[in-house]
């Protein structure tokens, strides 16, 4: 929905992560396709708010930069 | 605008990545391996479909010792109110421990005993099914790792649209747009697999989130959709999947796991009130009812266990399927040890994993449509589970494997082409509009509205003219890019799925399936007029066709004694402890 996505699932630790050396582990795992690389950081970063909660991003990440959340509305 | 084009040549195309789509591309080759198979996924294959993070059990298990074909096809038979092809269960149960031998001999874990046997537990009303997969987390990866062993090729990130047609009816392959770069793929193919998995998105979860779903949202019941409009039938689709789950969470309370040790669900009395927490529509009845009634809500209760059962459980439920689990328990403060955990039901979908709705296939997995097959959650085999994906998913592969060695790449209809290009990229072409998250979550607002049983046939008739208006909306999405592109994709899928849903329930002018099909103005079961299967088609005028089709003479009869226990599933006050079957 168009609610504005201030409080997104998906957080990176953007100085653990390591897209920007070439990682796109999170980004190929995502069933949705949520994630992306943000041009400004270099870093991954959830674009879409449609996240499952599923966690291959997170347990996928080789240096342990993801956490997911329980989306705000089914907390 | 235009659209970078591309065109891929294949002998078979499996469309879906997730259970039964692997199996199916893995048998194929196996079984020719001079055959060009392709696997394409919407997601990535690593990580795609129900299973994407494992799965923590074998519901449906026909292990020798513990239960014989005949005894399964029989218990199914009655659980889905005698609306079966049993045929079709047959040959699952003939399968089903092969496969186990052979998943084994791939890697994947299944829970053993002390003597190195198979540890099968008793869920089920009557025989003894369930395969515990406490380690079962890997399941992916050892697919995968298959996968690449056998040389199947592996395509990400495509969204398959339609399937293509040849002028006989046969299939001639798929139209499929890149959900990143937005290519637009005509893949020419022999034969077509669909292994897209449940109708996963088509009710709206009580939260109001979208993808808050029970089955992975990426299943949006793309396959139902696209055999409706290769001419498939479509078989049982009014017999819901309504599961009973974690309240807001939306995941399995998974009382098979929980179950065997002494877990069960319970009403706000810590009451048992189910006699088995096997999934079934009457099972779903008595769900709704404790739910509602002065008893409710529901819970799962293991807070009565040892420590050492619970810390046990939670091992298994929250390092499988869906391990953020304990994430959402954790932040409500709710502790296995003390608390009972609220469950609710879910919002409706179609899956024949669980109930029964499905692609109408045969033994060998064909559609009826000459060259399209079905496997997994979307093939019409009731309550096939994991286990029936990867059974089916093999037949599939199997037989599309034969009927490649006689067949010729059908021509394509460029018209068939250009109108799908059309269709399909028209939100990329508008200035502005509805979102297809708009557009999607009122639909989806309306499924709850007019299709959620209990079923009345007014109810759905103006469901029906609410989704007539939705069709008219989809011709205003705005999309911005691919990714938004294949959302709005989506929504049309979710659409055929609610009017399949609406058109076949309002057919069935009786009641079965306990709440998967309760109609409160026919609110009794008529075996005479309605033994029959219910098939959705579309006819060559463009118009969706319902219709019944008659039961196959059935392989094994269930006993008088046993015909009736899916019926009598509620705890009587009278009953004493025991209780005969």
């Amino acid at each position: 929905m168009s609610f504005s996505p201030i409080d997104f699932p998906v957080k990176v630790n953007v100085n653990a992560c390591i897209a920007d050396k070439g990682c796109t582990i999170c980004i190929d795992a995502c069933p949705l396709d949520v994630l992306v690389i943000d041009i400004v950081t270099g870093k991954a970063s959830m674009k879409y708010d449609e996240c499952w909660y599923c966690l291959p991003c997170e347990k996928d990440c080789p240096t342990h930069a993801i956490r997911v959340d329980i989306p705000y509305l089914l907390r | 605008m235009t659209t970078n084009r591309d065109e891929i040549e294949t002998d078979i195309l499996v469309i879906g990545g997730g259970t039964a789509g692997p199996m199916a591309a893995i048998k194929a080759k196996q079984k020719n391996p001079a055959l060009r198979v392709l696997l394409l996924e919407k997601a990535n294959v690593k990580r795609s479909g129900a299973i994407c993070m494992g799965m923590d059990g074998l519901n449906n298990a026909v292990i020798p010792g513990y239960a014989t074909p005949e005894q399964y096809v029989k218990e199914i038979t009655v659980a889905n109110d005698g609306i079966v092809n049993q045929k079709t269960l047959f040959a699952y149960a003939d399968n089903s421990y092969a496969m186990i031998e052979e998943l084994d001999s791939w890697g994947v874990k299944f829970e053993k005993d002390e003597n190195g046997d198979y540890a099968v537990k008793k869920v089920h009303h009557m025989g003894t099914y369930v395969l515990p997969m406490p380690e079962g987390h890997d399941i992916k990866k050892v697919l995968y790792r298959k996968l690449k062993q056998t040389r199947v090729n592996i395509t990400n990130r495509l969204v398959a649209t339609r399937i293509l047609t040849a002028d006989d009816g046969r299939v001639a392959g798929a139209l499929a747009f890149d959900c990143r770069s937005g290519t637009y793929t005509v893949i020419r193919a022999k034969a077509v697999i669909l292994c897209t998995g449940a109708a996963g998105r088509l009710g709206l979860p009580a939260s109001g989130y979208l993808f808050g779903t029970y089955e992975n949202p990426t299943n949006a019941g793309d396959g139902y959709s696209m055999a409706y409009h290769a001419g498939a039938e479509l078989s049982g689709i009014e017999c819901f999947q309504i599961n009973p789950l974690i309240k807001d969470y939306n995941g399995p309370a998974c009382a098979y796991v929980t179950g065997p040790m002494g877990g069960y669900t319970a009403n706000a009395q810590g009451e048992r009130f189910i006699e088995s927490d096997y999934w079934s529509g009457q099972m779903m009845q008595e769900f709704y009812q404790e739910l509602a009634g002065g008893k409710g809500p529901v819970f799962l209760k293991v807070n009565h266990l040892a420590e050492e059962t619970i810390a046990n459980i939670e091992t298994i439920l929250h390092g499988n399927e869906r391990p953020s689990r304990g994430r959402f328990h954790e932040g409500r403060g709710t502790d296995y040890r003390t608390d009972m955990v609220e469950m609710h039901i879910s919002e409706i979908g179609l899956c024949s994993g669980h109930s029964a709705s499905g692609v109408w296939v045969n033994e060998h997995a064909e559609t009826t449509v000459a060259g399209l097959y079905a496997a997994g959650d979307l093939a019409c085999v009731p309550h096939n589970y994991m286990l029936g994906a990867f059974v089916y998913g093999k037949f599939a592969g199997e037989s599309a494997a034969s009927y490649c060695a006689n067949t010729e790449l059908a021509a394509v209809d460029a018209i068939q082409i250009e109108a799908e290009h059309e269709r399909v990229f028209a939100p990329l072409t508008r200035e502005h509009g509805l979102s297809p998250a708009q557009v999607e979550y009122k639909l989806r607002r309306l499924v709850n509205d007019y299709l959620q049983p209990p079923k009345v046939a007014k109810r759905m008739e103006i469901g029906l003219a609410r989704f007539e208006e939705i069709r008219s909306d989809l011709q205003k999405m705005f999309a911005t890019n691919p990714h938004e592109l294949m959302r709005a994709a989506e929504v049309s899928f979710i659409l055929d799925c609610a009017e399949m849903a609406a058109r076949a329930s309002l057919f069935r002018t009786e009641s079965r399936w306990g709440l998967y099909h309760y109609r409160q103005d026919y609110p009794e079961s008529n075996d005479v007029d309605w033994s029959v299967h219910v098939q959705v088609k579309k006819d060559t005028d463009g118009k969706m066709s319902v219709f019944k089709r008659p039961l196959e003479p059935y392989l094994v009869e269930p006993e008088e004694t046993e015909k009736n226990v899916y019926q009598q599933l509620r705890i009587q006050p009278s009953q004493g402890e025991l209780h005969e079957f």
